[in-house]
C-alpha cells in the first residue's frame, strides 16, 4: 500500500529526513517512536504534502501512485489521512461546512454524486457517536477554542468521516487524559479493517496498550534505526532512548 | 430638468453651474435646505473637491472622478424607469418597507400604503420638508459639518431630494426599512442625495440601503445622510454597495447621539469602482453606544476608502469599530479611523480594529488609526493588521481533500464572517452571507438579480 524508498527532506537547508525506508501493507499497524525532534512529524507532513518541506531525494508510492507528485488534496482523496499533532484552529469555517465540502470533494473524485443534506447529516451523526464527540463541537468553527483533547477527538472524527485507507496519527495520544485516550483508541480500533492500515506516531507505550501494533520502528535523526515487533515498544518504555542514541550517535 | 456640463477645472465650473441653476435649486426645495445653500457654496468655493493633498483624503484623490462630461438633474424627472419591471421587492424572507430613489430623487411610482406604525413619516425630503418645516428647521444640517469637507459643502449646496424618515417617541418600526438607490439612464451622471433620519426618544428602526447601478454609464454619487438618535433610540443602518466599476461613490453618514442611544452602521462594499465612506459620530450626551463596521471586497482596479471619526464629547460612552477588507488583483484600499476623547469624556471605551487580507502582491492597503485622548480614565485600543491567507489553515483544509480554490473561498469567507455576524437583522445577515460567498466565487454579478432587494437580473454587459 505504502512504499517509502530512501526519502530525504529538508527545511531551510536543514536536512531532517535522511533516508527513510518503510513499507506498509493493508491490515497492518505500524508504530513509529523516537525522541523529540527526530523527524516524526516531518515525515508525516511530507507524506501529507506540506510544501514547507522540500523533498530532495527518494520516492513514495501509495496504492501504485507516485504520492509525491500529487497535491495534498489528491493525496487525501486517494485515501491518505493525517491526524495532526497540532490541529489548526480556523475561526469562521464551520465544522459542518468543512466536512460537507471535504466529503463531497472525495465523492466527486471517485465519480460519485454529492451526498444529499439529510444523508450527510446522518453520516455526521453516526460518526460522531463512533468517536463520542460532543455535538456542540461539530456546530462550531474548526477547532476554535477546543481543548487539546477535543482537538484530537475531532481529528479522529474527521478520519471517520473520510474513511481513509492509510491513517497517520501523529501523537494523537499526547495530552489526552485516560478517558479521552480510551475513546480515541476505541475509535481507531472500530475503524480498523483488513483493507486499511495505520501508522501511529507516539513516544509513549501507553497508546500501544490499546492499539496493538504489528511493527515498531524507532526514528532517530531522520532515519529508521531499529524495527521490530511490539516488544520493542516495551523495551523502549523500560530503557528510554539513551541506548539507541548511544548506539547511533554520528 | 437635466443640465449637462463639461467639467475640467472643478471649482470654477461647479460654481458657475450653481450660479446658473440657483433658481432651479431653490425652486421646490424646502426653505431650510435653501437657507443653507449660499453658505455651503461659499465653503465649496474655498475647499473644492478633495485631492490627496487634503489630509483626510490622502489615499483617495477624488478630483479626476468629478471631471468630464456629467449630467445633473435639477428636478424630479423620474426618467421613465418602470421600477416594477426591474425590482421585485417582495423577497418573502425579507419583510420590509421598500423605498426607491432614482438618481438621487425619491420615486413616487411604487409608493403604496406601507402600513407604517402610527406617527412614522417616511418619504421624499423635498416634499415632507415643506409639510413639516419645523422638523427640518430643528435638525437639517445640524449633523453634517460643511465647513471642513468640500464634498459635504457641495452636497449641501446642490442636493434637492433624498429620503426623510421620522420615528416618533417610543415607536418601534417592526420591519426593516429598505432604501434602494438606483443609478440609471443613458448619460454619465452626477447625483446628489440628502437623507435625514430622526429617531425620537425610545424609538427603534433598522434601515437597509442597497446601492445599484442599472446601466453601464459613468456615475458619480455624492450622498449625505444625517441621523439624529435621541435619548435611548436604537438605530441600525446597513449599506450594501453593489455597483459597477465605473461608479464613484462618496457616502457620508453623520450621526448625532443623545444619552443611552445605540447606533450601528455597517458599510458592506461588495462591488464598487471607487468608494469612499465617511462615518462621523458625535456623542453629545452620556452613555451612548456606537458600533461602526465595514467590509470591503475589492479586485481589479477597485478602490475603497473608509474614513471614520468618533467624537467622544461626553463621559461613559462606548464605541467599537471593526473594518475588514479583502483585496485582490491590483485593488487598493485605505482605512483611517480618528477617535477623539475630549477632556471630560471620562470612562470612555473606544476600540478600533482594521484587518486586511491581501491576496496578491499588487494589492495595497493604507491603514491609519488616529487616537487623540485628552481624558485620563479611558479604555482605548486600536489595531491594524495586513496579512495573507494562513498557510497552516490552507494546508489543513487541503489535507482533508478540499481543493486549493475551495479552501481559499472558505478562508476568505471566514475572514469576512466577523463583520457579517454583526448584522442584527437575521434575514439580511443570511442574505449577505450568500452574497459574500458568491462574490468570493466570482459569481456575484452586479447585473445579477440582487438577493437583498429582489432586483431582477438584466442583460447588461458587465464592466
Ligand atoms: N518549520 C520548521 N522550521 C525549521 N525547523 C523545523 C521546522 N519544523 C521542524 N523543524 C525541525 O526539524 C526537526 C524534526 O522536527 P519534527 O519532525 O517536528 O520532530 P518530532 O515530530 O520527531 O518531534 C527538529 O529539529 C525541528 O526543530
Ligand atoms: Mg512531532
Amino acid at each position: 500500500m505504502l512504499v517509502i524508498k530512501d526519502l530525504h527532506a529538508k527545511i531551510e537547508d536543514k536536512e531532517i529526513l535522511r533516508g527513510i525506508n518503510l513499507t506498509v501493507k493493508p491490515g497492518e499497524i505500524h508504530a513509529i517512536m523516537g525522541p523529540n525532534g527526530s523527524g516524526k512529524s516531518t515525515l508525516s507532513a511530507v507524506l501529507a504534502g506540506n510544501d514547507k518541506f522540500e523533498v530532495t531525494e527518494g520516492e513514495v508510492s501509495f496504492n501504485g501512485k507516485k504520492l509525491l507528485e500529487l497535491p495534498p488534496e489528491d493525496r487525501s482523496r486517494e485515501g491518505l489521512f493525517l491526524s495532526f499533532q497540532y490541529p489548526v484552529e480556523i475561526p469562521g469555517v464551520s465544522m459542518v461546512n468543512f466536512m460537507r465540502t471535504a466529503v463531497n470533494e472525495h465523492r466527486k473524485y471517485k465519480g460519485e454524486e454529492a451526498l444529499s443534506a439529510s444523508d450527510f447529516l446522518k453520516k455526521m451523526r453516526d460518526k460522531k457517536k463512533l468517536v463520542e464527540i460532543d455535538s456542540k463541537l461539530t456546530n462550531r468553527s474548526v477547532n476554535e477554542g477546543f481543548s487539546g483533547g477535543e482537538k484530537k477527538k475531532n481529528e479522529i472524527f474527521q478520519m471517520a468521516m473520510l474513511e481513509p485507507t492509510l491513517s497517520i496519527l501523529d501523537e494523537t495520544d499526547s495530552g489526552l487524559d485516560i478517558d479521552a485516550l480510551r475513546i480515541v483508541a476505541n475509535g481507531v480500533n472500530k475503524l480498523k479493517t483488513e483493507n486499511n492500515a495505520t501508522i501511529l506516531i507516539t513516544h509513549y507505550q501507553r497508546l500501544l496498550d490499546y492499539i496493538v501494533p504489528d511493527y515498531v520502528h524507532v526514528l532517530y535523526k531522520g532515519r529508521i534505526v531499529k524495527s521490530a515487533g511490539k516488544e520493542l515498544a516495551l523495551e523502549l518504555e523500560e530503557k528510554g532512548y539513551d541506548w539507541i542514541k548511544k548506539e547511533f550517535e554520528d | 430638468m437635466t443640465v449637462t456640463s463639461q467639467i475640467v477645472n472643478l471649482q470654477e465650473e461647479y460654481l458657475a453651474l450653481y450660479n446658473q441653476n440657483e433658481a432651479h435649486l431653490l425652486n421646490g426645495a424646502p426653505d431650510r435646505m435653501n437657507e443653507l445653500r449660499q453658505e455651503a457654496i461659499g465653503h465649496f468655493e474655498r475647499l473644492g473637491i478633495p485631492s490627496n493633498k487634503v489630509e483626510e483624503y490622502r489615499y483617495t484623490n477624488l478630483q479626476p472622478f468629478f471631471k468630464g462630461t456629467l449630467s445633473i438633474g435639477f428636478s424630479n424627472e423620474q426618467l421613465g424607469v418602470k421600477l416594477g419591471d426591474i425590482f421585485q421587492c417582495d423577497v418573502p424572507e425579507l419583510e420590509s418597507y421598500p423605498v426607491f430613489l432614482v438618481n438621487g430623487w425619491y420615486s413616487f411610482q411604487n409608493v403604496k400604503d406601507f402600513g407604517l406604525p402610527e406617527g412614522v413619516i417616511m418619504g421624499s425630503i423635498a416634499e415632507i420638508g415643506k409639510k413639516h418645516p419645523e422638523l427640518l428647521e430643528k435638525y437639517y444640517g445640524t449633523a453634517a459639518n460643511m465647513d471642513r469637507d468640500g464634498l459635504i459643502a457641495m452636497n449641501t449646496a446642490f442636493a434637492q431630494d433624498g429620503l426623510f424618515l421620522y420615528v416618533p417617541k417610543g415607536v418601534v418600526v417592526d420591519k426593516a426599512i429598505q432604501i434602494v438607490n438606483i443609478m440609471t439612464g443613458d448619460v454619465d451622471r452626477l447625483a446628489f442625495q440628502r437623507n435625514l433620519v430622526i429617531m425620537e426618544e425610545n424609538s427603534q428602526a433598522r434601515i437597509m440601503v442597497c446601492e445599484h447601478t442599472l446601466s453601464p454609464n459613468k456615475y458619480v454619487i455624492n450622498s449625505v445622510t444625517e441621523v439624529i438618535a435621541c435619548e435611548n433610540a436604537v438605530c441600525d443602518i446597513y449599506n450594501v454597495q453593489n455597483q459597477h466599476n465605473l461608479t464613484t461613490q462618496v457616502a457620508s453618514t453623520f450621526i448625532r447621539q443623545k444619552a443611552y442611544s445605540n447606533v450601528v452602521t455597517n458599510n458592506l462594499t461588495l462591488h464598487a469602482g471607487v468608494a469612499r465612506n465617511n462615518v462621523v459620530v458625535t456623542m453629545e450626551e452620556e452613555h451612548c453606544e456606537s458600533h461602526i463596521y465595514g467590509l470591503y471586497l475589492t479586485d481589479k482596479n477597485q478602490h475603497v476608502d473608509n474614513f471614520s471619526f468618533v467624537d467622544h464629547a461626553k463621559p461613559d460612552c462606548l464605541s467599537t469599530e471593526l473594518f475588514k477588507g479583502v483585496l485582490d488583483d491590483r485593488a487598493t484600499g485605505a482605512f483611517a479611523g480618528r477617535v477623539l476623547v475630549r477632556k471630560d469624556a471620562q470612562r470612555t471605551n473606544a476600540y478600533q480594529t482594521n484587518k486586511n487580507l491581501l491576496l496578491t502582491e499588487d494589492a495595497k492597503i493604507n491603514s491609519k488609526p488616529q487616537l487623540e485622548i485628552y481624558a485620563d480614565d479611558v479604555k482605548c485600543s486600536h489595531g491594524a493588521t495586513v496579512g495573507q491567507l494562513d498557510d497552516a489553515a490552507m494546508f489543513y483544509l487541503r489535507s482533508r481533500g478540499v481543493s486549493e480554490a475551495e479552501a481559499r473561498i472558505l478562508l476568505m469567507y471566514a475572514f469576512a464572517y466577523e463583520v457579517i455576524e454583526k448584522i442584527r437583522v437575521e434575514p439580511l445577515r443570511e442574505q449577505i452571507r450568500g452574497l459574500v460567498e458568491k462574490r468570493f466565487r466570482g459569481e456575484l454579478d452586479k447585473c445579477d438579480s440582487c438577493v437583498v432587494c429582489g432586483q431582477l437580473g438584466n442583460s447588461l454587459t458587465c464592466l
